[in-house]
Order: C-alpha cells, then structure tokens, then sequence
C-alpha cells in the first residue's frame, strides 16, 4: 500500500520532469530552426519593422504611464530615507541607478510580457487554431520564416528600447517629485547622477540585461504560439502560460545576470 | 506515361494513437477531372486529402502526386510539388491580419518576382474571377462566410495550379453562397485546365458538379463511379449516405452498454 503510494509519487514526479526537459529540447531545436531560416525576416525587414510596430508603438503607453508612475514613487521612497542621513540630495543618484541597474529591464520586461507577449502568442495561436498555419505551409511557404521569425525578432529589437524609454522616463518622474514637488536643488539632482552613474558598469550592464530579457520572452512567446493546441482552450492556455514563464524566466534570469556583473563596487 | 495527377495505391495509414484511419485505400484522379471524395465526419476523408497534399507520408503503399512519389520528396521537393497544387481550406483560412487584396497577393509576392503593378492586376483579375473585386480592400473580419470562401478560392488559384484540393468546401454556407461556390469550383476546373479534388459530406450537392466520385466509410472505399451511376447504385451505404437516413449500415446508435443498464434499471 505504502509502496505503491510512494511509487506513484516518484512516476509523477518522473513523468512531469521528462516531459518538462522534452518540451525545452523542443524549445531549444524551435529556436535553433528558427535563427536559422530568419533570412527572410532579416532581408524582406519591412515585415519585421511591422511587428516592431505591433511589438514595440503599441507597448509605448502603458511602458511609459508606468516608467513615469515608478520613477515618481522612486522619488518619494528615496527622498524619505535619504533625508534621514542628510543625503537627499543624491536623490538623482539613487533614482537613475535603480532604475537604469534593475528596475529599468524587469519591469519593461513583466510589461512587454503580458502586453506584447501574451498577444504574439495569441495571434499565432489563433492562426493555428484557424488553419492560417496549415495553409501557408500548403502555399509553400515556411510559416517558421514568414510569421515566427518576424514577430521573434521585432520583439527582441523593441525590448531593449522599451526599456531604456521606461528608464527615461521613471528618471524625469523622479526629478518632477524631487525637484519640482520636494524642492532638492536642481543642479545637484543633475550632476551628482552624472557623476555617479558609469556607462559601462550601469547602462551597458542595464542593457544587456533588457537584451537577454527580449530574448527570453520572444522566445517563450512564439514558442508557446507555435506549441499551443489548435482550440480555443489550447490558445487561452498557452497565452496564460506565455505571461507565467516569461515573468518567472525574467526574474530569474535578473538574479543571475546580477550575480555575474556583481563587482561588490570594486570595478571603479 | 499516366494520365493520372494522382495515384493512391493500397494506401493504409494510422495516427500515432495507433488509430487506424485509413485501409488499403486506391484511386486514382485523372488530368481534368473533378472528383469528389465523400463520406461521413470522420471517416477519413481529410486524412487522405492530407496524404494527398503531401502533409502526411502513407504508412503502407504509395502516393504519387503530380508524378512524384509523396515519400520521396525532401523539404525544397516538397514545396517545388506544393506550389504547382492550390488547397481551398473548410473556413477559407484567410491571414486575418492582411486585407483580401494581400492574401490573394500573398503567393505571388513570396514566389514570384513579379512588380507590384503585375501583381495588382493578376490580383484584380482573380478577383474578378470569384466577383468580389469591390472588397479587395476590406480585411477578413468584414467578410461574410461565403465570401470569405470565395477570396481564399481566388488566392487559392492565385498561381494558377495544376490540382487543387477542396477540405469541405460547402460547409456552412447558405443556399446562394453555397451555389455561387459550387459553380465557380467548376467553372474554375474547366477553364484553368485543372485537376480538382472535393471532400465533402454534403453529398447531394457535391454530386451535381463532380466527374466522379469516392465513398469511403470507416478508412475504406465502400463505392466509386460516375454520380449517375452511384445514385442508382443501390449499395446500402451510398443509399443511407445520399438520402440521409438515420439508420442503415450506420448505425444511429453509436456502440453503448445496454440502455437498460445505463439507465440502473437492472442490476447490470
């Protein structure tokens, strides 16, 4: 009794890691296949600057409203705590480093997953469920190049300028609480960002991280489309499942990214 | 040297579930002709449209499409056989995100190099072809059903093809719309000079137009012929099929336990 209990708890435990690994085999062969035929995505660009418009434009306002929203608060929170120690005027300091180092790319990044890659898994998911798929292939043409490749890499061009927009914009969020609404001086708001934020050891680690960020949910997105089951659940599912591991794929990559660039502040 | 556009010989084939689906199936579809393959939901008739469309490789025995063996072909094989073939597909499965000028553009933009001002004009004409050259700048979602049947028809035949195959094409269409289809599939196979295929389980209608015709019950040929000669035929299935009767050879009741037992009238 107990052993079979037992042993049936092992075969499911069994059964879901196997069928997890397969699935990012899959996955992984998917990607492969798919930078492989992106030629025409790449040579015929005006395809994929369409899906840059639907990835990207169209993601512009709640990327925005929320960078301006995060930035503000950012300023708030800070200024509380800085003008305990005396130092509320490295405001500026603290702001563009939160945002630039982590706040910029993880949280462009849940956005553009839930708005723009729940939609890209969707829309392939519906052109399975209605045969659009199916009658490409039958047209000759390989739908891996013509629809998922464009939408993969519009979504890995907007990504990173989402998030340095959200970036921006969180910063001119802090500066209207700090300066305009608390009233720290506006030249030491400005300069003393300058002075601490490092191009390389900041922006760029900022960047790489929104990059592998794009990426990550891209490839979640068109995968979890192509993958779907050609029904009305299937599709519901699969978006569900796109925003789920997206979110999780982007916070744990943000811990292991950091990890790898943590310099312990010694690189300057 | 054949006259035949397609050959199935002793074709047998079963999905992975290891569900048979079809048994030892032959036929053969001469140049010019339009033949139907009939029968009810399920019983194979979209399997072995899709064998002959090459999406699926026989099991057992071969298909030769166009003059070539379907499992011999490799991919670039396969879509040079595909592009001489036009596939009307149940729903139409128009791209939905490209208006109806775009889709039947589709084929000649990824295919040909023709310039933009040939292909409005072959667009225009195969519009022409179906009537609906006035919604050529509509987009899918603003079609009716019948009309969204008749542009996936024209960009069916958008580079004019040597077989085109018909997945149900009637279904869901009302009277008018259901002829207007019925005489362009015809039209269309005689002035083009093609080879055409129907499935269809909307028997009487799909008997006026074809040459000849298939039945298959249960993944196997039950009778062919000319539509006079299946009509007077007296099989007992084509009969039950022709004049939708509930019970014949089919069976009304699908295979259940005792209705007596389901019911807890007796102890079962």
């Amino acid at each position: 009794m107990v052993e079979s209990i037992v042993r049936g708890f092992f075969e499911r435990v069994g059964r879901g890691v196997t069928a997890r690994m397969w699935q990012l085999g899959y996955g992984a062969r998917f990607l492969f296949y798919l930078v492989l035929h992106s030629g025409t995505a790449l040579r015929r660009f005006r395809i994929t600057l369409r899906e840059v418009y639907y990835a990207g434009v169209l993601s512009l306002v709640i990327i925005l409203v929320s960078g301006l929203f995060v930035g503000m608060v950012l300023g708030l929170q800070g200024y509380e705590t800085l003008q305990r120690f005396g130092a509320s005027e490295s405001l500026g300091v603290l702001v563009a480093l939160s945002l630039v180092r982590e706040l910029g790319p993880v949280v462009a990044g849940l956005l553009f997953a839930s708005r723009a890659g729940s939609a890209i898994t969707a829309e392939i998911g519906l052109m399975k469920a209605t045969e659009q798929i199916s009658a490409m292939e039958m047209m000759a043409v390989d739908p891996i190049a013509r629809v998922v490749a464009p939408r993969f890499w519009g979504g890995v061009i907007s990504m990173p300028l989402l998030a340095a927009l959200f970036s921006a914009m969180g910063i001119f969020g802090g500066y209207i609480v700090g300066v305009e609404l608390i009233g720290i001086d506006r030249g030491a708001f400005w300069s003393q960002m300058q002075a601490a934020v490092d191009v390389r050891e900041d922006i760029l680690n900022g960047v790489i991280k929104s990059v592998v960020f794009g990426l990550a949910v891209s490839w979640i997105a068109v995968f979890e489309g192509y993958d779907a089951a050609p029904t009305a659940e299937g599709v519901s599912r699969a978006t569900t499942r796109t925003v789920v591991t997206s979110s999780l794929a982007i916070l744990a990559l943000d811990f292991v990214l950091t990890a790898l660039m943590f310099t312990g502040g010694n690189a300057r | 040297m054949s006259n035949a556009v397609v050959e199935i010989e002793n074709v047998s084939f079963g999905y992975q579930s290891g569900q048979r689906v079809l048994h030892e199936v032959s036929m053969r579809v001469p140049r010019g002709g339009l033949v139907g393959i009939m029968g009810q939901s399920g019983c194979g008739k979209t399997t072995l449209l899709r064998i002959i469309g090459a999406a699926r490789l026989p099991g057992e025995g071969s298909a030769r499409v166009l003059g070539v063996l379907t499992s011999e072909l490799d991919g670039d094989a396969l879509y040079a056989l595909r592009r001489k073939m036009g596939m009307l597909f149940q729903f139409g499965a128009l791209f939905t995100d490209m208006s109806v000028y775009d889709n039947v553009a589709f084929q000649m933009r990824e295919h040909t190099g023709l310039s933009e001002e040939l292909i409005h004009d072959l667009v225009m004409m195969k519009l022409q072809a179906v009537g609906l050259r006035g919604v050529a700048r509509r987009m899918p979602s603003e079609l009716s059903g019948g009309m969204a049947r008749r542009v996936a028809l024209a960009r069916a035949i958008a580079l004019d093809p040597q077989l085109m195959l018909y997945d149900e094409p009637f279904t869901g269409l009302d009277p008018i719309s259901f002829g207007v289809i019925a005489r362009l599939i015809r039209s269309l196979n005689d002035s083009l000079g093609a080879t055409s295929i129907i499935v269809s389980h909307d028997v009487k209608e799909a008997l006026e137009i074809v040459d000849y015709c298939y039945f298959v019950a249960d993944g196997r040929i039950v009778a062919e012929g000319a539509p006079d000669a299946v009509r007077h035929s007296g099989e007992p299935f084509v009969e039950q099929f022709v004049h939708g009767k509930a019970d014949g050879p089919v069976p009304f009741h699908y295979r259940a336990p005792a209705y007596a037992a389901d019911l807890e009238l007796e102890s079962a």
